[in-house]
């Protein structure tokens, strides 16, 4: 419920293509206004997910006021002139349906999944707090709360979600994405009625968001039901600037550790600054992804067979990409000991497995495997009305285009051994990473 | 080839029964919008059955299905499933052994195939068993003061002391280092077998070809013998407030009381005031009162929980260590108020509108269809449960969720289990 997510799992930055003739059919247009506008037919079941995305997250907080996306997304559930609070969650539920919301690095996201009928009443709800959210004094204390107890749960009773962010912090010297999306405990204690106004109307503006509507609806049907309600918006004349800062290139190869006498499993894992698929030139970013699932995605990858099935050294290994970011973003390779082996020991057993996989890791089956599994990946989530408005509102929020989501398995297939040996050897390097320890102290 | 089918009209999803030519039935969903197929299947008998000082041979046995079957080792295996991006999974809960396969429809054959040596097959290798054993020792120590798996773990252990249901489902460190491959070979003799067994198929395929496919996989398993009888319980140490200590800033709350079997009469009406109290809404009066009004929580709710043999009503919250006597009273007051004036008119309807509403929203996948369905063919409910399911909803009254709210509240005493360091309890 108002989760601050963390798009840490491949799955929310897969992308989604035509693939075998099972692609949706999908249309894409803009208000007078300057909202965006997608549509997914899916007539399997009269129902709708209707989602707006708004291009502003975690990363754009201003400093010194970290989480404010986060807690604004909060606050937008507190309602306005016409709708007070909790209205619009009454008449959500009241018509049997469900809502959310969720706020990442780049974007902030609201759904509601209802039947196709009330889809009309969804839009004139979400138009509303476009801009006429209220923000009265007596909801911000309460609310702030809220999240101070949320952060609390994620992470102040979590060692290994203090490590995460200890490790994002240390590999972005420069960029937010070292920021946590809910804000240090200290800056949210901090946040007020005027932080959140502001940053209210500095972002919630037409010409900011992206409407997506998955389900059993038409795109006339959209377009005419759009057109009077969030056309009725009036905009603000340009979209918002982002104001985001690129990494420096990095050169020292960082060292962390969270000591906790509650760990009673220490974890290894290691970061790599590297490009996103909105930075990456001459497709590393396709390469990166076929490369995680080579080396890290599931029981058949490289650095579990190696660790987990010839050497025992570990009991569980992978590796993950965080391609979906607007700039320089995370590569992932983690691990978890045996009984019995230290985290140095470890560490350098990764390292070597590291450095023999353009010769060793890179065979045809093993590649041809990987990627079965991320084309299969983009079929599969068809299946889901939810999953394809997810796909395509991060992707558009970030400044992909519909043609690039599109094209996405057709750019995994072509991918070559070559490319893999040399994002590889270009990235997963020392003076490009953090290592963390995951390990228990003393009491 | 002949499959005896009936069909259903009026429901969210159109169910056929389908019997297959050895016998084995399944609920049966054709759908060919997307080119897949998703399986779900439950087998009776789970980790209450698990041997008394042993618990955590059902999840383990779980855990080795895919290790190796056939003449696959685990790797083989493996590789087999990843080649044609096959998803198979297996999972094992107090009372059932269960899992879904999930296939693209061209690579159909071969993974039925893959779920039948999975089932029939499993190798239990000496080398897939220390591998497993470690990882889920890992899990288990990685979780080990996780203040919410703590106040989980203690509440079973109190609300269920001396019942299998209080026994960790996972087990302990020590207890699976104990668990031999007989121990697992014996479990699985027990609980995979035919006539155990419900399943559920949704997606691009007919009648014709299920019915093969589902004589391969079910009808070649050796008919089942009976399990130990895991006697009726009901939760302990209702009254009891038991605080685990642990050096956290924030406390995690378990609290429960008595509880209605999805498969008892009076189920609908406590799911209805359930949903009431702390359902997965914003509008409950818990996320009203303990959240929004008073910024105690991030998360707070209550659910119903039905065991073969025992049922629950169970909730959760997570507050500061200083505000947890305040949300624990706001919490009891909430039952208080509900027991002694009820809901609203208004409110039970709005209630109701949203249970009727909300249930075709559990139906727009392949995956989530089949899971359900595979629920109630298990719960027993009958295929017909999906199509009546929303009158029962729309027939429960005020009285009967006066009924529902006596049985369930009962004097307004819970089991309260606090992990963390709460001021003043």
């Amino acid at each position: 419920m108002h989760t601050a997510s963390k798009p840490i799992l491949r799955a929310d930055a897969a992308s989604f293509g035509r693939t075998e003739g099972s692609g949706p059919n999908l249309s894409s247009f803009t208000l007078d206004n300057g909202l965006d506008v997608v549509v997914i037919p899916d007539h399997r079941v009269p129902v709708v997910t209707h989602m707006i995305w708004y291009r502003n997250g975690s990363a754009d907080d201003p400093i010194g006021q970290s989480g404010i996306a986060h807690f604004l997304e909060h606050l937008m559930f507190k309602g306005t002139e016409r709708h007070p609070a909790g209205e619009f969650s009454k008449v959500v539920s009241g018509l049997g349906g469900q809502e959310n919301a969720f706020t990442s690095f780049d974007y902030t996201a609201y759904f509601q999944r209802v039947a196709r009928e009330n889809l009309k009443t969804m839009m004139e709800f979400e138009a509303d707090r476009m801009t006429n959210l209220l923000l009265e004094e007596s909801v911000i204390a309460p609310e702030r709360d809220v999240v101070l107890e949320e952060r609390r749960m994620r992470v102040e009773t979590d060692p290994s979600a203090q490590l995460s962010e200890a490790m994002a912090a240390s590999l972005f010297v420069h960029h937010p994405y070292g920021i946590p999306i809910i804000g240090w405990m200290h800056e949210i204690e901090t946040l007020n009625r005027d932080h959140a106004l502001d940053y209210y109307r500095r972002f919630y503006t037409p010409e900011n968001g992206i409407l997506v509507v998955a389900g059993d609806v038409t795109e006339d049907e959209v377009r005419r039901l759009a057109d009077s309600t969030y056309g009725r918006v009036a905009p603000q004349g340009m979209r918002p600037i982002r104001v985001r800062p690129r990494e420096p290139e990095p050169v020292a190869a960082r060292h962390i550790t969270v000591a906790d006498p509650k760990v009673e499993q220490p974890t290894l894992q290691r970061l790599y600054l590297v490009p996103s698929c909105r930075t990456a030139s001459q497709r590393d970013c396709y390469s990166l992804e076929l490369l995680a699932e080579v080396i890290g995605g599931g029981p058949t990858s490289y650095l579990y067979r190696k660790l987990v099935m010839e050497r025992g050294i570990a009991v569980n290994a992978g590796a993950w990409y965080m391609s979906s970011a607007m700039e320089d973003t995370r590569f992932c390779v983690y691990a978890v000991p045996a009984e019995g082996v230290s985290l140095q020991a470890l560490e350098e057993a990764v390292d070597q497995v590291l450095k023999t996989i353009p010769s060793e890791a890179l065979d045809a089956d093993s590649i041809e495997r990987a990627k079965t599994r991320l084309v299969a990946e983009t079929i599969y989530s068809t299946d889901s009305q939810s999953s394809l408005a997810r796909i395509y509102g991060s992707a558009l929020a970030i400044g992909e285009t519909i043609e690039e989501v599109r094209r996405w398995p057709v750019e995994i297939e072509t991918v070559l051994k070559d490319d893999l040996a040399s994002a590889a050897e270009r990235y997963l390097t020392p003076r490009r990473s953090v290592t963390g320890y995951l390990q228990k102290s003393a009491a | 080839m002949t499959a005896s089918v009936e069909t259903l009209s009026s429901s969210p999803t159109q169910v056929k029964v389908l019997t297959s030519p050895g016998g084995v039935e399944a609920w049966h969903v054709e759908s060919d919008v997307v080119p897949l197929i998703a399986v779900s299947f439950i087998f009776e008998g789970g980790s209450a059955h698990d041997p008394e000082t042993k618990p955590g041979v059902a999840q383990m046995l779980a855990r080795l299905l895919d290790e190796g079957a056939g003449e696959y080792d685990s790797d083989a295996f493996q590789e087999r499933l990843a080649a044609r991006a096959i998803e198979l999974s297996f999972n094992a809960g107090n009372d059932a052994l269960g899992g879904s396969l999930k296939t693209l429809v061209k690579h159909a054959d071969e993974a039925f195939e893959l779920l039948r040596l999975a089932l029939a097959e499993p190798r239990f290798d000496q080398d897939a068993i220390e591998r497993v054993r470690a990882q889920t020792i890992a899990g288990l120590k990685y979780q080990q003061n996780d203040p919410g798996v703590m106040a989980t773990r203690r509440f079973f252990e109190e609300g269920f002391a001396g019942h299998p249901y209080g026994r960790p489902t996972s087990g302990t460190p020590e207890s699976v280092a104990a668990i031999t491959r007989d121990d697992l070979v014996a479990m699985h003799r027990a609980i995979i077998a035919r006539g155990r067994v419900k399943v559920a198929v949704v997606g691009a395929i007919g009648s014709d070809n299920l019915s093969a496919l589902l004589d391969r996989v079910f009808g070649s398993l050796p008919e089942a013998k009976p399990l130990g009888i895991i006697e009726p319980a009901q939760l302990q140490k209702i009254g009891s407030r038991i605080v685990v200590d642990l050096d956290v800033p924030q406390s995690v709350i378990r609290f429960g009381m008595n509880g209605i079997a999805w498969r008892d009469p009076g189920f609908i009406p406590a799911y209805v005031l359930n949903h009431i109290l702390g359902g997965g809404a914003f509008t409950s009066r818990l996320f009203q009162e303990v959240r929004e009004k008073r910024g105690l929580a991030y998360s707070v709710g209550t659910s119903l929980v039905s065991y073969r043999s025992a049922a629950m009503t169970w909730g959760y919250t997570a507050t500061k260590n200083e505000r947890v006597v305040e949300a624990l009273d706001v919490i009891t007051d909430e039952m208080a108020k509900l027991t002694s004036e009820g809901p609203s008119d208004e409110e039970l309807q709005k209630a109701k509108d949203y249970l009727i509403g909300s249930y075709a929203l559990g139906f727009d996948t392949s995956t989530k269809i089949a899971h359900t369905l595979a629920q109630i063919a298990f719960e027993g409910l009958g295929i017909d449960y999906i199509a009546r399911r929303n009158a029962l909803v729309g027939a429960v009254t005020q009285a009967d969720i006066r009924k529902a709210a006596e049985r369930i509240f009962g004097d307004g005493r819970m089991l309260t289990v606090i992990a963390g360091r709460p001021t003043g309890v």
